[in-house]
């Protein structure tokens, strides 16, 4: 009796034995994907870990500094009117806009303030560079998620956009137009008319995507519901810009704070939406653009005459002293803090970059997802590779 | 025509079989790379597309094939290079055996035999395991995502495309595609024979749910996820380069082509013009000239198809994975029941 207990007491040990080792062989393990740094999907060299069951992320972690140029210890070694050529690069598609919160620190230090009508163009190539800035992205949103004509609407429409800023500026891409005190000159003639016929033009590019992209039930079943990110979360991960309003917060620092710019001066809104999804973000972006469009006209109605420069000294020494300036920029809040020692160049600059901090939801946001909602939710949160990197 | 053809010895029939077989896959290739690849896309997207190479840039796909060939054929260091090598291949020879069901004229064919839209879905899945094969083979984590994803996309959507046929199969009464090209242009509506009896109008939804899977048989736009060239790169295709790739490439455009002529056959009367035109009660009563005559018609037909196909290409945006397969098992298997079941009510009926 014992003996057959014993041998029945081994037979089963064995075949748990064995029930074991066939779990242990079909146990599958994950797959680490590096997705980047040379992806098309992660528009530069950003980098992301992910870790994969199937087609599905059990966990990701984003990688940057690929890029990494160390701007603010370059500042360190400028004047403070080279410094702009610097922070230009930083959000290469909206580079006027990088330049105009380091001016405004600098402006602060020295107490002194553009006179208006400097301020007023500030504020319109300010939302010139905007537009150019997320007209490229609601092209690009088209082709992360597979189609492939917007972005050629995209890249049409905005080339528009950017002879405005060389016209205006001389630059395309990298303006480098703004001074302490002003501007390095006042618009062109003719200027102002072009301007109002590219707006028109923006906003009919504007429908066009709308019609195109947000009305297609694949792009609304590709992005709705897809990374959400709730009001508290999207609050507790320093989320700012668009993200942040998708998410339901009115939050908007061209409303909120007061500057010496012109945004003040006339009426618009402040786009919001509930939901927190990849569609959110992108509708919030659209009509923003649209919104932004109405801002440049209505600024150009308003447009004071006058001088576009204040009395500067010829060899600008900024005074000893601290300032924090940010401002909404195209991907968010874009800051620097200045602290000037009272020499030619400032001592120590810090930038706060929207994208740095708007990427940094990524692993929480990842998780769980598939693979083709990874592009998605990247590709809504809208960051740029400069911008993270500096 | 067939008279002449059968005068001429085996080996010379089967040699003009093979050269016709080569000609009715790789022109149709190159015409739908140049006239919708790079003219129409380019047009679509506001830009003018190729414009140096030849008289409005029709030598353009010359050029490209000339780069291609002189390319290095690379190989992973990982890849298991035997399978690497032979799955472009296998693709591109799925196609060829496709096109050999397909009657281009009432004589002008490759072989006509009883079973031909069984054979058509049986071979059109081969490619299935070409791409399968270099998804695994490749050494590399994309092309492995891609080619599962193409393996498990390219099964959901057999199945929607074999139901689809069956419509057309019930109400011609036949598996023969010849027969099928013979009934729809010589049938009538309700008496009228005027345009014979198309089975676009009958099979209407049959020939929507047939369409929706060769969009995802060739992964094309909103189905193009095993290539998917903003997550997966390019899928199974990443690691292939030169001639290789253009086995692919071919393979691709060749593949829409071939689906394209079967779906012409299937659902818009194939070769045939209305039977009543010209008096024909018959396929015996067919003048000879359509031999030339009918491969013209298919190509155009072809052209309108493919049109069809690369406009949706050019202007959707992608489905997801689980997306795709849930549009497949509870939207188009469900439809094209439903139209198996009223075709054979009607035909019992009727």
């Amino acid at each position: 009796m014992t003996m057959i207990g014993d041998r029945q007491q081994l037979a089963y040990i064995a075949s748990q034995a064995a029930d074991a080792r066939v779990n242990v062989e079909l146990e599958t393990e994950g797959m680490t994907l590096n997705i980047g740094p040379q992806h098309p999907a992660t528009h530069g060299t950003l980098r992301i870990i992910a870790r994969l069951d199937g087609e599905q992320v059990l966990w990701a972690e984003p990688s940057c500094g690929y890029m990494h140029r160390g701007y603010e210890k370059l500042t360190e070694v400028r004047t403070f009117p080279q410094v702009t050529a610097l922070v230009n690069r930083i959000d290469w598609l909206g580079s006027f806009a990088n330049e105009v919160p380091f001016i405004l620190a600098a402006e602060q230090l020295m107490e002194i303030e553009a006179p208006p009508r400097a301020q007023w163009i500030r504020t319109i190539l300010f939302e010139l560079s905007r537009i150019a800035n997320v007209s490229l992205f609601l092209g690009d949103l088209g082709v992360q998620l597979g189609a492939i004509t917007p972005v050629f609407f995209a890249f049409r429409d905005r080339e528009y956009v950017l002879n405005l800023i060389e016209g205006a500026t001389g630059g395309r891409f990298h303006p480098n137009f703004d001074r302490i005190g002003g501007l390095k000159d006042d618009l062109p003639a003719g200027w102002i008319d072009e301007t109002r016929a590219v707006m028109k033009k923006m906003r009919k590019f504007c429908d066009e995507i709308e019609n195109l992209l947000f009305g297609n039930e694949i792009f609304e079943s590709r992005t709705r519901g897809i990374g959400v990110i709730p009001r508290d979360v999207a609050l507790q991960y320093g989320m700012s810009g668009a993200n942040l309003r998708a998410s339901g917060v009115d939050w908007d620092l061209r409303r909120d704070q007061s500057l010496p710019m012109a945004w003040d001066k006339v009426d618009w809104k402040v786009w919001t939406h509930l939901d927190g999804d990849s569609y959110a973000r992108c509708w919030v972006r659209l009509q923003e653009t649209r919104e932004s469009t109405y801002i440049v006209e209505r600024l150009l109605d308003t447009l004071p005459s006058g001088p576009v420069m204040t009395k500067v000294p010829r060899i600008i020494k900024v005074p000893e002293g601290e300032a924090w300036v940010s401002t909404e920029n195209p991907l968010g809040e874009m800051g620097y803090y200045v602290v000037s020692k009272g020499d030619l160049g400032p001592f120590r600059v810090k930038i706060r970059s929207a994208s740095f901090n708007n990427i940094s939801i990524v692993p929480w946001l990842l998780k769980g997802v598939y693979v083709p909602d990874i592009i998605t939710i990247l590709a809504s949160l809208y960051f740029i590779l400069g911008d993270i990197d500096r | 025509m067939y008279a002449l053809l059968s005068s001429i010895p085996y080996w010379g029939q089967t040699l003009l079989r093979l050269l016709g077989g080569a000609v009715a896959v790789l022109l149709p290739a190159g015409t739908i790379v140049y006239l919708f690849l790079f003219k129409m896309m380019s047009f679509m997207q506001s830009r003018l597309g190729p414009m140096e190479a030849g008289p409005y840039g029709s030598m353009q796909l010359f050029a490209e094939v000339g780069k291609w060939l002189q390319k290095e054929d690379l190989l992973p260091e990982r890849a298991d290079s035997f399978v690497f090598k032979i799955a472009p291949l296998i693709v591109l020879s799925s196609t060829f055996l496709l096109v050999a069901v397909v009657p281009f004229g009432p004589d002008a064919w490759f072989t006509n035999f009883e079973a031909g839209v069984f054979y058509a879905l049986a071979v059109s899945s081969v490619s299935v395991l070409g791409i399968l094969m270099a998804g695994w083979s490749s050494a590399n984590k994309y092309s492995l995502l891609g080619g599962l994803r193409a393996a498990g996309q390219l099964i959901a959507y057999e199945l929607p495309m074999i139901l689809a046929v069956v419509g057309v199969v019930i109400q011609a009464g036949s598996m023969n595609l010849q027969n099928i090209v013979v009934a729809q242009n010589a049938g009538s509506i309700f008496g009228w024979n005027g345009l014979g009896n198309p089975y676009l109008l009958t099979q209407f939804v049959g020939f929507v749910v047939f369409m929706i899977a060769v969009q995802a048989e060739l992964t094309q736009t909103p189905f193009d996820m095993p290539i998917a060239e903003s997550e997966l790169v390019s899928g199974y295709m990443t690691e292939y380069s030169g001639f290789r790739f253009l086995m692919f490439f071919i393979g691709e455009f060749a593949t829409a082509g071939v689906f394209a002529f079967i779906a012409s056959v299937l659902f818009l009367g194939g070769w045939g013009v209305p039977f009543s035109w010209f008096g024909w009660s018959g396929i015996n009563d067919v003048d000879s000239w359509m031999n030339v005559g009918g491969p013209l018609i298919m190509l155009t037909k072809m052209l309108g198809l493919v049109f069809i196909i690369m406009w949706v290409r050019f202007s959707y945006p992608r489905f997801r994975e689980d997306q795709l397969q849930r549009f497949a098992w509870k939207v188009l298997i469900p439809v094209s029941l439903v139209n198996i079941m009223a075709t054979s009510v009607l035909k019992v009926a009727f």
